[in-house]
């Protein structure tokens, strides 16, 4: 009884610490890790999802869904992301894909014709020159990867709302499609491409875009991160279909907003 | 934690209950805290790696997600668990007065005499109910970094929609740094928190049982 009395009454110090031992951080961030060590290879290895029951990856896909809508509704259509003078921009401006910057796709500026798509009332395609006589603005703002780093650059370009407007969009609908030279593609919510800073972009600090940021047409939204901002675009399509992109696919958050 | 209540009634049915150190509360909101920041540091060091602030990164073997995309999954599911669960805390820690009984008032003379104390061994926790100056230093400063590590994080996701939050915190590059070094407060307020734990089990007893 002397035993009982030096320790707790009625508790086991042995039981307790093995108890406790399974509540500690280390082995918790160890067993979480099994999860994410899977989740990781299984995107790596299909880039989709297999869903068997309710993995890990299932739950988190939902939450994803989940956060898609949180951020939709924290997004504010009037709010201006900052601006910057024109000493801030980054120069040289960083080039970022998933391929190195000589495998660039190369889109001939006599053949290219942005294709437009989907819920519009005119759906013919637009030359360059079309294009470039539209009404034209320039941002200097930040593009913020979903790796971390941020850099500010200046485009010039349509605002996108002014494009769709032209073009006759149903702006009811709930998405824009990208499609892009390389077989890249994103899409957007439709309160986004209204956004009066997401741009149909021409220029980069005052030059023509060049192959390295996505001649001819990249689409700038400072309100989501870089990787959003598609390149090269070939074509978009307005629609209520959601049709996920090439990040997104492998697991990227969709709204992604900033 | 079943077995350990009917153990004690078989063994001490007539005990007089000693008092409760840590209410239902302050327990469930610590353990799920201790899983929500594992999941959000061993993400976090992931994330960082896509994108380092220093030269250095974290060793795969210790960051939770597999690549970034993984990493970001877990990032922003457990964020919700960290917040709402941190936020339960903080109010209740004000609406019970726990915050104001046990972590105020902090002297800068005491908590120099105990931190001497307790670098000589010879500082003693035999009433856990009552935390010495360097706990009420080191839980306050924790306390602290959870908040600035919740803000730093929102102005890192949302520099656009959170701009105010943002420049409040020097700047989107700037925040990310305030956020990194607040997850190393944190890191080395648990390794320390971790240690004196199993120095004084019967802390750790206190922290599952309540008493």
């Amino acid at each position: 009884m002397s035993r009982m009395r030096a320790n707790p009454p009625g508790v086991d110090p042995k039981l307790l610490i093995k108890d406790a031992a399974k509540l500690m951080p280390a082995p918790t961030r160890r067993l979480f890790l099994r999860g994410g060590a899977s989740l990781g290879a299984l995107a790596v290895l299909t880039g989709c999802d297999i869903i068997d029951g309710p993995s890990a990856e299932h739950v988190l896909t939902k939450i994803s869904y989940l956060n898609d809508r949180a951020q939709a509704w924290l997004f504010n259509p009037n709010k201006l992301a900052p601006t910057y003078p024109d000493s801030a921009v980054t120069r040289p401006f960083p080039f970022n894909a998933y391929y190195p910057e000589d495998e660039a796709p190369e889109v001939d500026k006599d053949d290219y014709k942005l294709e437009v798509g989907g819920l519009v009332d005119d759906k013919k395609s637009w030359t360059l020159d079309e294009l470039y006589a539209l009404p034209q603005e320039t941002q200097i703002t930040r593009h913020v990867c979903v790796e971390g780093w941020s850099a500010i650059g200046k485009w010039t370009g349509t605002p996108l709302r002014e494009f769709l407007r032209r073009v006759g969009a149903d702006t009811r609908a709930k998405y824009v499609w990208f499609r892009c030279a390389e077989g890249y593609s994103t899409s957007i919510d439709m309160p986004t491409a209204l956004h009066p800073q997401t741009q149909m972009t021409f220029k980069f600090d005052d030059q023509i875009l060049s192959r390295k940021y996505g001649f001819p047409m990249k689409v700038r939204m400072p309100t989501k991160l870089g990787f959003k901002n598609p390149k090269y675009v070939m074509e978009m399509a307005v629609t209520d279909k959601y049709l996920g992109g090439y990040w997104e696919d492998q697991g990227y958050n969709w709204f992604s907003g900033s | 934690m079943s077995f350990e209540a009917t153990h004690d009634q078989v063994l001490t049915p007539a005990a007089p209950a000693r008092a409760v150190i840590h209410p239902v509360w302050v327990r469930v909101t610590h353990w799920i805290n201790v899983v929500a920041m594992a999941v959000m540091i061993g993400s976090g060091w992931e994330i960082y790696n896509a994108s380092p602030l220093f030269p250095f990164v974290f060793p795969r073997a210790i960051t939770l997600g597999g690549w970034l995309a993984g990493a970001l999954l877990w990032h922003f599911a457990a964020m919700w668990l960290l917040a709402v669960n941190g936020l339960v805390y903080l109010v209740l820690g004000f609406l019970t007065g726990r915050f104001q009984r046990k972590l105020v008032p902090i002297r800068p003379g005491e908590v120099l005499s105990d931190a001497k104390a307790a670098l000589t061994g010879k500082l003693t926790h035999d009433d856990l109910s009552v935390y010495n100056a360097v706990q009420k230093l080191l839980y306050l400063g924790v306390i602290v970094a959870g908040v600035v590590i919740v803000l730093s994080g929102l102005a890192i996701w949302k520099p656009v929609q959170l701009q105010e939050l943002t420049a409040l915190f020097g700047g989107y590059d700037a925040a990310r740094y305030v956020h990194f070094f607040a997850m190393a407060t944190i890191v080395g307020f648990v390794i320390v928190h971790v240690i004196m734990a199993l120095l004084v089990p019967k802390s750790l007893r206190a922290m599952i049982t309540g008493r």
